[in-house]
């Protein structure tokens, strides 16, 4: 198990080392010059932007200038904000990020698990039909227009009761994280719940199930300690990608409830051509996501002991 | 005891039917095609699709109104709105000696699209008037919306709007100010609702007009068609959801057809040759899924650039065959290796069978259904990443229309006209749907081990 985590962690690295090469080259390719926006720059005071920058030396040295940077986590200046360095926006606007993300994985995932969990014992009855035709949606409607169709609700609720309920947009309590999370959450709680439906209907079907029943166990005890607890691990093996796929759809739910979230920066920054907004965020989003992927992996071999007999 | 011979036995009948169990052979792409043509969810899928691509293909024929043109009389016309004009004279400068006798905010001329003139009474504890217009009523928040005017003279008493007027309803307030400017109580709303007018020449120039002669100041003409509106450029809905279907239909089957047709053929080489090769293969494949996906994707996009007058068709499916081919790679390759072992490809080689025939006669048809399942439902995730990224600004440049970048634009004017929003998501979603459904009938009529799960 230890040997296990280690050599993930060690491809995880070499990973987010590739990441970080990638997106140096990428930017370096990107047509335009950093400094052709400032007003008229002399050639006096581009020759010294430019060793500020250390853009006047080549590009392999550069490359490692780079790397030692990144090493020591400094991701450099804003190109467009002034006096702000990557890390403080990172560091300002990745908590924001993080706590929707933690809402919408919450909510993704006891939704995704109790709604599979219903439809499976509702086969073919009412409560099944209603949550796969719910299902269907939110896997077909992209999660753009789900958030703005939920500002257009939010408006014509508060609108009707003559007061603000809940917060069209914005961020500070409670109330402003509720919506946004729920958007975020939904496409991927639509997808736990069919992964939950097919593998409860496996485990619905099963010996050990009738067993239990015929030993005259309480059903609501079967349904927790046999049924859920048996068809949760295919969930947990897909929530290391579903917290990817969150994060980045973050950057749409962002946008639109105008969340002062890091996807919100780093969509501004990809617009703005703020170079080293954009690496530093990537390179960031990056080494999350990869390593999140690599822990909830090494989490599962905990839960699942048969993955933990096959390492 | 009377021996036997064979001349006492006689033959009573020859019996030779022997019960025979017949059923028409049944392939398996036959036995896949009954299972589809059962599922009727998938069918009716298929139809919507086959609709779709109509529209996509045919549409254009059909409607041939330039996608770009913009209808400055009709901007962000929702469905279905009139498009009668009346016809009126050029527009003459008004300097607000025109008068309706009244003693509130009042219309000192008929309300156009032209211009709207308004006249009020002088308050006496004003030292000025500031002019606003809503497209929502005042209400008790005193939400009088933008400013156009500000008067600082208690004897101008008129004021002529021609800022963008469109045939729907407005709230004009006039607030009169102390004299430091700051609003003092006593509004005075009016709402109005400007009717449409045209000249005869701008009639003229867009052809909608026979001859000159036909028509006289006062006359209605019917302007241009919009079946499904117009947007906030006042370009055609319809001509721009059908460019827009071909841009994201394109992307949507175009890089999934290539990517799996790379992936068949990596998947393949490392499945067939297998060993250290395959192992190398399959550790670069490890790597490219382990990539945070849609980060790569902006970045590719940013790496490539957009220069001017360039869609960013090409880049996007570049980007999407790149990153998305490990996963058709590994499922071909583990098909490979199971359909390797089986016994027909062994006697198939002891009959002398050449590797390429091995390959292209036994493996690959072998791999046809897996690799058609993962097709249908690589298109609706390849439609749904063009529609995030154009999105978010990093798709399709403007003035390509997609479906993606089209919510975008629409997004923008949600609260006032939706269906800039709603027909382009509607499109999505119904294409994404449909994709699904088939994909869902095709995995459960090509893919024996995958039957009946959900």
């Amino acid at each position: 198990m230890f040997l296990y985590s280690l050599k993930r962690l060690l491809q995880g690295i070499v990973t987010v080392w590739f990441i970080a090469t990638a997106t140096f080259f990428a930017m370096h390719n990107v047509p335009g010059d950093p400094l052709l926006n400032d007003r008229a720059v002399s050639e006096a005071i581009r020759a010294n932007l430019e060793s500020k920058y250390g853009l006047d030396q080549p590009l392999g040295t550069q490359y490692v200038i780079y790397l030692r940077n990144l090493v020591r986590g400094d991701f450099g200046i804003s190109f467009t904000q002034e006096n702000r360095e990557v890390n403080d926006i990172i560091r300002e606007h990745f908590p924001v990020s993080a706590i929707l993300g933690i809402l919408a994985v919450v909510f993704a995932a006891t939704g995704g698990i109790l709604l599979g969990a219903l439809t499976a014992i509702y086969r073919n009855r009412l409560p099944d039909f209603i949550i796969m035709l719910l299902v269907i949606l939110g896997i077909s409607v992209p999660s753009f227009v789900i958030a703005a169709m939920s500002q257009l609700a939010l408006v014509s609720l508060n609108d009707m009761i003559g007061a603000t309920i809940l917060p069209v947009a914005g961020w500070g309590t409670v109330l402003h994280m509720l919506v946004p999370a729920l958007v975020l959450g939904l496409g991927t709680m639509a997808y736990l719940t069919r992964l939950m439906r097919s593998s409860m209907l496996e485990v619905v079907g099963s010996d050990y199930i009738r067993t239990a029943k015929s030993k005259g166990v309480p059903p609501p005890r079967i349904f927790t300690k046999h049924q859920v607890r048996n068809a949760i691990l295919p969930v947990v093996t897909v929530l290391g990608p579903s917290i990817a796929s969150i994060t980045t759809g973050g950057f749409v739910v962002e946008l639109v409830f105008a969340i002062p979230g890091l996807g919100r920066y780093f969509v501004q920054a990809v617009q703005q051509l703020d170079y080293t907004v954009i690496m530093g965020t990537t390179v960031f989003y990056g080494a999350f996501l990869v390593f999140m992927v690599i822990l909830v992996d090494v989490l599962y071999g905990l839960i699942d002991p048969r993955v933990r007999v096959e390492q | 005891m009377k021996s036997l011979t064979s001349s006492d036995f006689e033959i009573i009948s020859r019996h030779q039917e022997t019960q025979s169990i017949y059923r028409p052979s049944l392939s398996y792409w036959s036995d896949a095609w009954i299972r589809l043509r059962a599922n009727k969810r998938a069918f009716f899928s298929l139809y919507l699709i086959i609709g779709l691509l109509v529209f996509t293909i045919l549409g254009p024929v059909l409607w041939s109104v330039d996608p770009s043109l913009q209808d400055l009389d009709q901007v962000s016309q929702p469905p279905g709105t009139s498009r009668l004009a009346t016809i009126v004279n050029e527009y003459e400068p008004w300097s607000g000696e025109s008068d309706v006798p009244g003693n509130t905010l009042r219309l000192a001329e008929s309300a156009t699209t032209m211009s709207v003139r308004l006249k009020w009474n002088a308050l006496p504890n004003a030292f000025g008037y500031r002019v606003y217009r809503n497209i929502f009523p005042i209400g008790s928040e005193l939400a009088y919306g933008i400013p156009l005017a500000e008067f600082f003279d208690n004897a101008v008493l008129f004021f002529e709007d021609r800022l963008d007027l469109k045939p729907r309803r407005y709230y004009y307030s006039v607030v009169p100010m102390d004299e430091n400017g700051s609003l003092i109580g006593g509004y005075q709303s009016l709402a109005v609702d400007p009717i449409r007018v045209t000249t005869l020449d701008e009639a003229a120039s867009k052809g909608l007009l026979a001859s000159r002669s036909d028509l006289q100041i006062g006359d209605s003409i019917n302007l241009s068609l919009h079946p499904l509106g117009t947007d906030y450029l006042g370009r055609d809905m319809l001509a721009r959801l059908m460019e827009g279907a071909r841009v994201s239909l394109f992307i949507g089957i175009g890089a999934p057809i290539f990517f799996i047709l790379f992936g068949i053929f990596y998947g393949s080489v490392a499945g067939f040759l297998g060993g250290r090769v395959d192992q190398i293969l399959m550790r670069i494949a490890d790597f490219v899924v382990a990539l945070p996906f849609l980060l790569f994707m902006i970045l590719f996009k940013i790496a490539f650039g957009i220069g001017p007058g360039e869609s960013g068709i090409f880049p996007m499916l570049v980007a999407l065959v790149v990153l998305m081919w490990p996963s058709t790679a590994r499922l071909v390759r583990g098909q490979i290796l199971q359909i390797r072992e089986q016994g027909y490809i062994g006697a198939s080689q002891l009959l002398g069978a050449k590797t390429n025939y091995l390959i292209f006669r036994h493996m690959l048809p072998n791999t046809l259904g897996v690799v058609l399942v993962t097709i249908t439902f690589a298109i609706p995730s390849a439609i749904f990443i063009e529609a995030f990224l154009s999105f978010i600004g990093m798709g399709v440049a403007p003035p390509t229309p997609s479906w993606g970048s089209m919510s975008n634009e629409g997004i923008k004017n949600m609260l006032t006209s939706p269906h800039e929003l709603i027909l382009p998501a509607i499109l999505i979603s119904i294409t994404v749907l449909a994709f699904n459904l088939l994909g869902d009938g095709m995995r459960d009529a090509l893919d024996a081990r995958l039957r009946n799960q959900e």
